[in-house]
């Protein structure tokens, strides 16, 4: 693991300063400021326009920024993007796989974009297969593949060339909770390998579970970045109370945090006050629960997501 | 699954990263070329067969429609059998049609349906090698048809004659043009019922006054000079030449002429698909 890349500590994998980009009117990424450092898995969190897959755009220069100034393993963006992609990989959001080819057709398609040396090619692509538990379908077209599986074949291709840092862009969007899992673990696996993740996703739990660093985006820039349980902390302290009842009694409990300065939000059939801990015996009748990622977001951006 | 991802960072392969780094500086690298191509390749593997049967059949249909319908009115043209020179000028068409639909259709449905094209540039290729790479594909493609309809000529009595072998780099360089200049229309086109437009007012004025079927010298002025600007008409010139012991000083006018053409349109293309591939 040594090996690979930079020591851990040294340069940031990826670095945005003051980063922005408009399309026409709508500003998708405004000022954005990110530092990734090597081997560690980042979650970009942030609901949908929060300027999560521009920012990926940009990493790969297929977006190029109006302002700022980009930097990805050690390469400057966009002049030297084709050798930072060498040593990148992407998976994206949406499925762009090549419909008409199999699985094995896909990979050495892309292990020869990526430069894998002729002699390597074959075992390449037969690693890349084992790794997403394809092995069985590699000579399947990909049209007649299940969505899990060509999720896992988009997986396999952005790592074809053993990169030292990976994009994944939504990576388990649209998925079933088994597929979900499987992928987990696979992502996983390239953080404890010393590959360096670059993760975007507005899903809460997967954030929460993988990364080790959260930025929170919304509006084109980070608002709030830490590991998960500081960001709780931070923002939403150590226990949330959620009060059940019917509609007037919620409102009720609402005027009641309103007006004691408490914070809180609605959460389905619930009102949940955040920081419960220091109610002290103020605290209307309820369930305390552990503040999680999801309070400490809506607090931060004021707005619900999933 | 985690047991092999757990080897990734291994990356044995990592060892020459420093020397992937340099080569990466230059333009149109050939391995980045030959990378996209072998994905045309690959999937020209499952279609030749379509390619070839129609490669073949529709200069067929042409010779035996217009060589033996027009033909019997029409025995000699400026002294050579009539379908001799319909046979030769079918080249023109095969190279046209086999180059400017592919540019036109292939493109837009890999960038716009497939988002092949946005997959492949998260991968160390430039816009311009992407392009380039696709351009040539076809253009080779077309070279090698193009020869079918003098193929099926020779069967219909066509004399051979070694400057004959001179015919697939004159398809090749015609196809270069017309693919670029497909995928360039590709490009700008809005949706793929566009492609009707350009097939109907560019493509087909340009097939007909090409001197395919009959001599544009018995045209209006005003035409036999619009023809000048139409790279077909080069293209049949050079074929008919090279195929009937004509060659002379004026061919590297019309070779000259496919030159500027396939240039033009190769930077075209780059230039308008470039702007909508990268934001």
């Amino acid at each position: 693991m040594a090996t690979t890349g930079p020591a851990p500590g040294a340069a940031a994998a990826i670095s945005l300063r003051g980063v922005a980009k408009s399309f026409g009117a709508i500003r998708a990424v405004a000022g954005l400021d990110l530092e990734v450092p090597s081997g560690v898995c980042f979650g970009l969190l942030g609901p949908n326009g929060a300027g999560k897959s521009t920012t990926m755009r940009m990493l790969t220069a297929q977006a190029l920024a109006d302002e700022g100034a980009i930097e990805v393993l050690g390469y400057e963006l966009p002049a030297q993007s084709k050798q930072a992609r060498m040593e990148m990989g992407v998976v994206p959001q949406l499925d762009n796989l090549d419909v008409e080819l199999t699985c094995r057709q896909i990979l050495m398609v892309f292990a020869r974009l990526y430069r894998v040396a002729r002699a390597e090619r074959a075992a390449a692509v037969q690693r890349a297969l084992e790794l997403a538990n394809l092995s069985p379908r590699a000579d399947t077209i990909v049209r007649e593949l299940s969505g899990g599986m060509r999720r896992r074949l988009l997986v396999a291709r952005g790592l074809i060339h053993e990169p030292r840092l990976v994009l994944l862009d939504e990576p388990t969007v649209g998925l079933d909770p088994q597929v979900r899992q499987e992928l987990w673990s696979l992502i996983d696996g390239l953080r404890t390998g010393g590959v360096t993740v670059l993760m975007s996703t507005h899903y809460i739990e997967e954030a929460e579970r993988l990364a080790d660093t959260v930025a929170v985006m919304s509006h084109g820039r980070v608002i709030a970045q830490g590991p998960p349980a500081e960001l709780v902390r931070e923002h939403a302290g150590e226990q949330v109370l959620e009060v059940y009842g019917p509609p007037q009694r919620l409102a009720q409990v609402s005027e009641l945090a309103e007006g004691n300065g408490w914070s809180s939000r609605r959460s389905g059939p619930a009102v949940a006050i955040l920081r419960a801990e220091t109610l002290d015996g103020m605290a209307p009748e309820g369930v305390r629960r552990p503040a999680n990622l999801e309070d400490a977001f809506v607090a931060l951006t004021g707005e619900q997501i999933e | 699954m985690s047991a092999p991802a757990a080897s990734l960072g291994g990356a044995p392969g990592r060892v020459d990263g420093t020397s992937a780094t340099a080569r990466a500086v230059r333009r149109l690298e050939p391995a980045a070329l030959t990378a996209v191509m072998s994905r045309d390749v690959t999937i020209f593997g499952r279609y030749w067969k379509a390619t070839t049967f129609s490669s073949i059949v529709q200069p067929t249909i042409y010779l035996l429609a217009f060589g033996l319908g027009f033909g019997a009115l029409l025995h000699n043209y400026g002294g050579i059998p009539y379908v001799q020179y319909v046979a030769t000028g079918v080249v023109a068409t095969a190279v046209l049609f086999s180059s400017a639909f592919p540019g036109m259709f292939n493109t837009f449905v890999r960038w716009q349906f497939q988002r092949t094209y946005d997959a492949m540039l998260a991968a160390p290729l430039d816009v311009e090698e992407l392009i380039t790479a696709e351009v040539l594909w076809i253009s080779i493609r077309a070279g090698i048809y193009g020869v079918a309809p003098l193929l099926v000529a020779l069967a219909f009595g066509l004399e051979p004659e070694p400057g004959m072998l001179l015919v697939p780099f004159i398809a090749f360089l015609t196809g270069f043009g017309f693919a670029a200049f497909g995928v360039a229309i590709a490009a700008v086109a809005k949706t793929i019922d566009n492609f009707n437009y350009v097939t109907s007012a560019v493509l087909t004025p340009l097939f007909l006054l090409a001197g395919t079927f009959f001599p544009i010298s018995r045209l209006p002025v005003g035409v036999r000079v619009a023809a000048q600007f139409n790279p077909l008409f080069h293209c049949v010139q050079l074929v008919r030449d090279a195929s009937l012991a004509h060659l002379g000083l004026v061919d590297l006018y019309h070779a000259g002429v496919l030159v500027v053409f396939a240039l033009l349109a190769w930077r075209l293309a780059i230039s308008q698909l470039g702007r909508r591939l990268i934001d």
